[in-house]
């Protein structure tokens, strides 16, 4: 679960990305938080994945408190999270597989473990064949596809998905936001940032709306975008 | 495994750099253990001088025989000296004309041109100044007779090599170290997406670090070990040489094989010591949270 109450955040050139956000995703949920640019989106997914810190307020994820945790849980409190980004951010010089393998060990778990889960994931988002070829090999769609598989890897209770659509075509887009759908439906929660008005709308959830840092809309069913925004 | 998997493949990735960093490394072990191996080689030089190192003592030629021998004591009291041998003018005579080509000559030399003596050894030859002017305050003792132009000469060459050898291990490690944290930074720099990657999915900072000190310890010993091969060869190019010139007849080199493992130690244990020191520096700063 993620909870954010009275949360603000002012960087250190004096910008005021957030100004009181209080919201609260349960576990299961499936959100969009959408915005323009600057709007403090990326603020907000900084502080949930503790790259930043809150100037005030209270910020809580998966159980950790984010105002006062310690340097050594904040990978711990990570590998409950599981981040998909725009440029899907794969490691060119290893296989698909690997690209899985790596973000596995970097949590301790065993050969077994890894080369039962990997072709299980990779069926989950159809690239079972996959596995062999570089991120170079692959389309737009596949690489992000990839991405997900290895935010999936580690079986996290929460996707974050930065723009996962960003740098894809709408045909693409759907697909990945479907399968994100499809990944929320097995009770992963997933909070999905973006400003694609068109895709928010074909998909009948949540939806979080931020303006000048500050939360403007709260609705269910796609409600912000079709309320003419 | 994974990491040494790892830390090999970013050794060939950046190769250029890697190798950059195996030469430095072997160029400072080498100039390292150069004037090491010259600064042992003099001491040990000096240690043999030592060992047969002594001067003259002369007894006041008023000094009756029995009172000159009674001046042994004296001197054997004295701090650095070793042993003191007493030799009477007599046989100082019959020594000195046993060195002359035309010994007939010097038959009717009186006794009383010689003087009795004490052959003086020390212990350590770089107190040989002190110890003679100690000798010559003892009352009794006329005048004294030291070669300390070789024992100085032998001195002052052991102290250079170690002081230039202690400048350049200091100058060449903190290069090496420099070169070395400048090739894992560039693998690090190369990488800092897939470390952006892993600290995101909760990678721990060890698992991160991991690859890039690997690489480093990697060239870091294979640094260590091309020099202790290479300074193998040198040292016995330049024994050979000295072999075949003739200068071994006079002076004395110590054995390699003698001083191996404790340069082949040395030299692992410094080229791991910069190569983890270098990645150890340069991924620093990709490990903040």
């Amino acid at each position: 679960m993620i909870r954010l109450t009275d949360v603000h955040k002012q960087y250190e050139n004096g910008t005021k990305a957030l100004k009181g956000v209080r919201l609260e995703i349960a576990d299961g949920d499936f959100v969009f938080l959408v915005g323009r640019s600057g709007s403090g989106k990326s603020t907000i997914v900084k502080l949930i994945t503790g790259e930043i810190q809150a100037t005030a307020g209270r910020l809580m994820v998966n159980g950790y408190n984010l105002r006062d945790i310690s340097q050594k849980q904040i990978p711990l409190m990570r590998r409950t999270l599981g981040v998909v980004f725009q440029d899907f951010r794969l490691i060119e010089k290893k296989t698909v597989e690997e690209n899985l393998e790596v973000v596995m060990r970097a949590v301790g778990a065993t050969p077994q473990e890894i080369s039962r889960r990997i072709p299980y994931i990779l069926g989950l988002v159809d690239l079972k064949n996959k596995g062999r070829q570089y991120p170079n090999q692959l389309s737009g769609g596949e690489q992000q596809r990839v991405a997900i598989a290895r935010a999936l890897a580690n079986n996290p209770s929460v996707i974050i998905a930065d723009e996962p659509t960003g740098n894809l075509d709408p045909a693409r887009s759907l697909e990945i936001m479907s399968l994100l759908v499809k990944i929320n439906k097995m009770g992963t929660t997933v909070l999905v940032v973006t400003h694609e008005r068109e895709l928010v709308n074909r998909f009948d959830k949540r939806v979080i709306a931020i303006e000048n840092g500050r939360i403007i809309s709260d609705a269910a069913g796609g409600g912000y975008y079709n309320n003419g925004r | 495994m994974y990491h040494i998997r790892d830390g090999f493949r970013s050794i060939f990735t950046h190769g250029l750099m890697s190798f950059a960093s195996v030469c430095m490394i072997l160029a400072c072990l080498l100039i390292m253990g150069s004037f090491s191996l010259v600064a042992v080689n003099v001491g040990h030089m000096l240690q043999e001088l030592e060992d047969e190192n002594e001067f003259l003592a002369f007894v006041d030629e008023n000094y009756t025989e029995d009172e000159a021998r009674a001046l042994q004591s004296r001197l054997e009291s004295i701090t650095n000296v070793s042993e003191v041998t007493f030799t009477t003018r007599m046989e100082a005579k019959s020594n000195f004309i046993g060195t002359q080509e035309n010994q007939n000559m010097f038959t009717d030399v009186p006794n009383e041109t010689f003087r009795d003596r004490f052959h003086v050894h020390v212990v350590d030859i770089e107190q040989m100044e002190d110890t003679v002017e100690q000798v010559k305050q003892v009352p009794g003792i006329a005048d004294t007779k030291a070669s300390m132009e070789i024992a100085n000469g032998f001195v002052m060459l052991r102290n250079v090599a170690s002081g230039v050898a202690i400048i350049m291990i200091v100058v060449l490690v903190v290069v090496s170290v420099f070169i070395i944290s400048n090739t894992v930074r560039i693998a690090t720099f190369t990488r800092r997406e897939e470390i952006a990657v892993l600290r995101m999915c909760g990678a721990s900072n060890w698992f991160i670090r991991g690859p890039f000190l690997v690489e480093g310890v990697i060239l870091g010993l294979t640094g260590g070990i091309i020099a202790y091969v290479a300074q193998w060869g040198i040292y016995r190019l330049i024994q050979n040489s000295m072999e075949n010139s003739g200068i071994l007849d006079i002076i004395s080199a110590v054995p390699f094989s003698n001083m191996a493992l404790v340069i082949l130690a040395v030299f692992l244990g410094v080229g791991f010591s910069i190569g983890a020191g270098g990645s150890a520096i340069a991924i620093g700063k990709f490990l903040k949270i």
